[in-house]
């Protein structure tokens, strides 16, 4: 070993703050924090997109008429997406809220089952999506 | 003068029990709405207006407008919270928050009720 290592403490290579690339990169979230963050996200995408939302039922159930356009209007590619991306947050944020009102009750705290229902709640959101994605068109 | 911290008009058990019960509101209206609309008749515009115009549908939908009002105002201001950290600013974000859950909620009953 040479002098200049005796003298110097060994140094840890360690991030000494939340860079973008210890961000990306260093620091993986656990499962059960992806359905949190998830929770979180898809909660304030529906409250941002509910005026879209309630423009498209105000519409609907004014005519005939303008029914058909809405009709057509959802039909349309980048709406029908749109559309798709708030079915899987309502989804999410249902399945996700109902894993939490268990954790409420001290129900299902413990690693392994926390992990095993983060995983249910994502598959359960995914497949929920799915089926309401092909009942609507 | 006294050095308060501003977090928010109020804070604690209420409101972390109104968004849980208000969910389990949501929650139930959803799967009752879907059960509807999935097994019913193909929903033209008769079926979409004649189910707007019962009683139960509008009161139920009412409920829920009413239930994802609070919720939303509970969740949105944990959010604005936690990560808007000057006070001016998230106050007026709140505000903001309120005012537009207000218009949202006027606008729900216009809809219900035309």
């Amino acid at each position: 070993m040479s002098e200049a290592a005796l003298k110097t403490p060994a140094r840890k290579t360690r991030p000494k703050y939340l860079s973008l690339q210890a961000l990306l990169f260093e620091i993986r979230l656990p499962l059960p924090g992806w359905v949190s963050i998830l929770h979180r996200v898809s909660g304030a995408l529906l409250f941002v997109a509910l005026v879209w939302l309630l423009w498209m039922l105000d519409r609907s159930l004014s005519s005939e008429a303008a029914f058909e356009r809405i009709k057509h209007y959802a039909g349309l590619l980048p709406v029908k997406l749109s559309l798709l991306v708030l079915v899987w947050a309502y989804c999410h944020h249902f399945c996700a809220g109902i894993r939490y009102l268990f954790l409420d009750l001290d129900k299902g705290v413990d690693k392994e089952t926390a992990r095993l229902t983060s995983w249910i709640v994502l598959g359960a959101s995914l497949t929920l999506t799915a089926l309401l994605g092909w009942k609507l068109w | 003068m006294v050095n308060r911290v501003i977090t928010g008009a109020r804070y604690g058990l209420r409101d972390w029990l109104a968004q849980r019960i208000t969910a389990v509101i949501m929650a139930v209206y959803s799967v009752i709405i879907v059960s509807v609309l999935l097994t019913g008749k193909p929903i033209t515009y008769g079926v979409w207006r004649d189910l707007f115009a019962q009683g139960w549908m509008r009161v139920a939908t009412l409920l829920f407008a009413a239930s994802l009002a609070w919720h939303a105002w509970v969740g949105m201001r944990d959010i604005l919270m936690d990560y808007i950290k000057p006070d001016g600013l998230r106050l007026s974000l709140q505000v903001g928050t309120l005012l537009v859950i207000a218009a949202y909620l006027g606008w729900a009953i216009q809809i219900l009720w035309r």
